[in-house]
């Protein structure tokens, strides 16, 4: 068992952890951060989508000792004062889910986007998005709600 | 037969994994429900013989005596002390939003804020038995059952308020949860009504329901009652509850199916610290502290199996005709084979005939949640949290693989993460339970991604054999089709055929399958359609000029045309790069078309789906957002079916059990999309689960062969690209 220092949504957190222990099994087992979903444990469904330092991470195959010392966010964090993060808040306007087991791993491969392009094409979503499953298949609702969440954040909608 | 009354429906033979019709009673005294409800108000929904009797049909049995409760009750509704409304159903959610729509209904009736209603879904201790979410029937057959009983209770507040004020019935209005005098000062809370009460209403006859047409509530784009719980991350699905002192499961599965334990060693996983063994038989699993540890000491496990030579998907075809299964197709259903008037006369009168076979491989429904389980056993009682569509048919699947009572087994049912009708067994709860009752402490067990493509069913793989004939008009006049193994759902053709026979054949299955979104409908329709234009070609017939030249049914028509309409059907050229096609269907009393337009890259061997318009009749519509968005998610579903879903299996091994070799729908797969809903206020309504997914393969094959030429009859049709 090894000791690492995670910082996630702000917080300090000091671990121990078997030898390439993943970062989404720490999340959902060691800290009962459970939004980030297992979907297949093999980084092809993107259900374990996490950012860190902003860019979007599949946490099944991350090691979590890898990711010491930088900023992680889960869909925990985003929420600030009881008011839902413009993306959020998007995928509920658009009703961008049905079942909603992809919508957190969604939801942080969509901020990852905009945060890097603030007027994504619908095909340049389409391109960042290609590693993220909705089997409930709201791929086109996710679009409308990424395109809503882009327009929001520009206009200073918070 | 009448298509609309309900009693015509059956569970459908290929619905396998239900292997055992339950025998269930529920036993509480009506007293005792109500005290441990609390106080206030209570209706029950009676079911009547025939309208919702499919719901909670059982074995018959007479009522017992000193049983205060009937045994067939739909579903109840609790007003409390407080005001507090709550509704409890034995259907679940897994996605497709009936959470909201019977809330909706509810509201509807009861004069309510949507967010005063609290719902308790598939719990086998609080809410009524059922036979479980599948085959389209919330929307049929739940929702009138909450109507009866919302609106049942909003009387009962009237003559509350009367014997509070009185004050004249009809003078009274229920608007907002608040009783009004709307001619005097009187108005009350429900929970100032029903404080001190201990009212039990057992609804038996139909009551007066608001007349569809004059909805407000129920019929609007209402959104996602809890939808802030699931962009939050809050909300906990099976694989995400704890409870103290919990261990996580594991099980050693088979090197591969109908292997046979040669030799077993378990020394090594005993010795990991904090792993426990349990064997029972076939049964082999491990509890750890964490999964990691579970993990690794099913690894330390020194096993060897025998296996067996088996098929592979490359000889299924002509395996299931090989293996046929003796007896009539039908299960335990009812008709298999329907026919009308004489294959000989028709074949006689045929101008021209044509012969197609079809061939549909196995396909897996892929939730995205995997299965998963939560077994607590504590005081001779087991509890378990698990995903599934039949909440009590896995209780009973529980009580009988643990030798328990049923009264002892609880099953709850938590929002899960999709089924798609591939959640209707409780493999995980009865594994989890195992482990629990062994070690004494809760468990939890996840399946992987790999176990959820290999130990679940999947959609049976088929042949379909078409034989028909036309006359020189292009009217159909013989119809003779028949299934193999793939099923009997949406056998039966629409079209009017004077001399017809469709009939479905059991055959022996190399693997497990079940029930899947339409079940073989999605198989009959893909071949019935494509056939259907084979025919229109064959006569120099447009498509949809063909369909309507052979169809009577008035619905079946409409919804035909106004996807034509919408999508400019008539206008539309097939050349070499673009292709566009039709089809309809006709499955669970819900009427469907759908036209697609595909781009065939001839270089890169590829189809593309570009455009779907699709048109969609179930009667009455309660959510114009949510419909639409299953609609569009059976498209996208659909797709995948159609061109490149497939299991591969060899010797008992699933040969692609992950992502990237089982490749489903994604982003870069979308169409652009029109739905054009036909909300029929004036006729009962239909669910919508399952049937918009039937046409979308058809039209797809329709439209390659109008750019290609090419018919492609194996589902799917482009594993490994177009090839023309």
């Amino acid at each position: 068992m090894d000791k690492i220092e995670l910082k996630i949504n702000g917080r300090a957190h000091s671990l121990e952890v078997h030898e390439n222990q993943s970062l989404l099994n720490v999340l959902r087992d060691e800290l009962d951060l459970t939004g980030t979903k297992y979907g297949c444990g093999e980084g092809q469904c993107g259900a374990c989508t996490v950012l860190v330092e902003g860019t979007p991470m599949r946490s099944c195959v991350t090691p979590a000792a890898s990711v010491q010392g930088h900023e992680i966010t889960t869909i925990e964090g985003l929420e600030r004062d009881g008011q839902l993060h413009p993306m959020q808040q998007a995928f509920l306007d658009e009703d961008a889910l049905q079942c909603g087991y992809c919508t957190p791993g969604m939801i942080l491969s969509a901020i990852a986007l905009v945060n890097n392009n603030d007027n994504p094409s619908e095909a340049e979503i389409v391109d960042a998005m290609q590693g993220n499953i909705c089997r409930c298949g709201t791929y086109s609702r996710i679009v409308a709600a990424i395109q809503r969440a882009a327009h929001n954040t520009k206009e200073g909608v918070r | 037969m009448n298509q609309n009354n309900p009693s015509n429906w059956m569970i459908e033979p290929e619905r396998y994994e239900l292997y055992s019709a339950p025998m269930y009673t529920f036993d509480l005294n009506r007293r005792q429900f109500l005290r441990t409800m609390g106080g206030g108000v209570l209706v029950l929904s009676l079911l009547s013989q025939n309208v919702t009797a499919q719901e909670t049909r059982r074995e018959s049995r007479g009522r017992q005596s000193g049983q205060d409760l009937p045994d067939e009750i739909g579903a109840w509704l609790h007003i409390g002390e407080d005001g507090e409304i709550t509704i409890f159903t034995g259907k679940v959610e897994v996605g497709q939003n009936i959470r909201t729509s019977l809330a909706q209904v509810v509201a509807e009736e009861l004069h309510t804020p949507l967010n005063t209603i609290k719902m308790v879904m598939g719990d086998t201790d609080l809410t009524p038995y059922d036979a479980g979410t599948f085959g389209s029937r919330t929307t049929p057959a739940m929702s009138p059952q909450l109507r009866r009983v919302a609106a049942a209770a909003r009387e009962i507040l009237i003559d509350l308020a009367v014997k509070e004020s009185e004050v004249d019935r009809s003078l009274f209005v229920v608007s907002e949860g608040k009783v009004s005098n709307r001619e005097g000062d009187q108005s009350y809370s429900f929970g100032e009504l029903t404080k001190g009460q201990e009212i039990v209403q057992t609804l038996e006859d139909n009551i007066s329901l608001t007349p569809v047409d004059e909805w407000k509530v129920a019929g609007t784009s209402t959104p996602k009652v809890d939808g802030r719980l699931f962009v939050t991350g809050e909300h906990r699905y099976t694989c995400d509850m704890t409870l103290p002192g919990m261990l996580y499961g594991k099980i050693l599965r088979p090197s591969s199916f109908n292997a046979t334990l040669t030799s077993l060693d378990t020394k090594e996983a005993e010795a990991i610290p904090g792993v426990s063994v349990v064997r029972d038989g076939n049964f082999i699993g491990v509890t750890a502290p964490d999964p990691i540890t579970a993990r690794r000491a099913i690894e330390a496990i020194q096993a060897e199996w025998k296996s067996e030579s088996q098929p592979s998907d490359e000889e299924i075809f002509d395996y299931l005709k090989g293996h046929p299964v003796e007896g009539r197709g039908g299960g335990w259903g009812g008709s298999s084979q329907e026919s009308g008037g004489s294959l000989q006369e028709g074949f006689a009168k045929s101008k021209q005939t044509l012969e197609e076979t079809y061939h549909i491989h196995y396909i897996a429904h892929v939730p995205l949640e995997t299965r998963a389980a939560l077994a607590d056993w504590k005081d001779g009682k087991l509890t378990v949290w698990t995903g599934t569509q039949r909440p009590f048919g896995v209780q009973n699947e529980l009580a009988q693989a643990l030798q328990i009572p049923r009264e002892n087994v609880r099953v709850i049912m938590p929002d899960t993460g999709s089924g798609y009708g591939g959640k209707h067994t409780g493999e995980a709860a009865v594994e989890a339970a195992r482990l629990a009752v062994a070690v004494k402490k809760p468990i939890k067990l996840v399946w992987s991604r790999e176990e959820e493509f290999t130990w679940a069913y999947f959609r049976p793989a088929g042949v379909i054999d078409i034989k028909s004939g036309l006359d020189e008009e292009g009217r159909i006049t013989v119809w003779d089709f028949h299934n193999y193994n793939s099923g009997g759902s949406g056998i039966r053709a629409l079209y009017d055929i004077p001399h017809q026979n469709s009939q479905f054949h059991r055959t022996e299955s190399p693997l497990r399958q079940g029930s899947y979104r339409a079940l073989a409908a999605t198989a009959n329709h893909f071949a019935r359609e494509s056939h259907i234009d084979s025919l229109a070609h064959e006569m120099k017939i447009d498509p949809l000029e063909f369909r309507l030249k052979n169809i009577k049914d008035e619905r079946l028509r409409n919804v035909l045309t106004a996807a034509a309409e919408a999508f400019g059907w008539s206008e539309k050229k097939s050349t070499e790069d673009r292709g566009f096609g039709l089809a309809c269907g006709f499955e669970k009393n819900g009427y469907v078309a759908t036209c697609a337009e595909v781009e065939i890259d001839r270089q890169k061997k590829q189809v593309r789906v570009l455009r779907v318009v699709e048109s969609f009749d179930c009667g009455p519509i309660i959510n114009p957002e949510h419909i639409k968005n299953q609609i569009e998610g059976m498209i996208l579903m659909g797709i995948g079916g159609a061109l490149f879903e497939a299991i591969r299996f060899e010797n008992g091994k699933i040969r692609n059990p992950n992502f990237s070799e089982y490749r489903v729908p994604r982003f870069g797969d979308t169409p652009k999309m029109e739905i054009v809903l036909i909300d029929r206020k004036d006729i009962a309504p239909a669910g919508a689960g399952e049937t918009p997914i039937v046409t979308v393969a058809p039209a797809i094959g329709n439209a390659i062969y109008n750019s290609t030429g090419t018919r492609l009859r194996t589902l799917p049709m482009t594993p490994n690209g177009l090839k023309v």
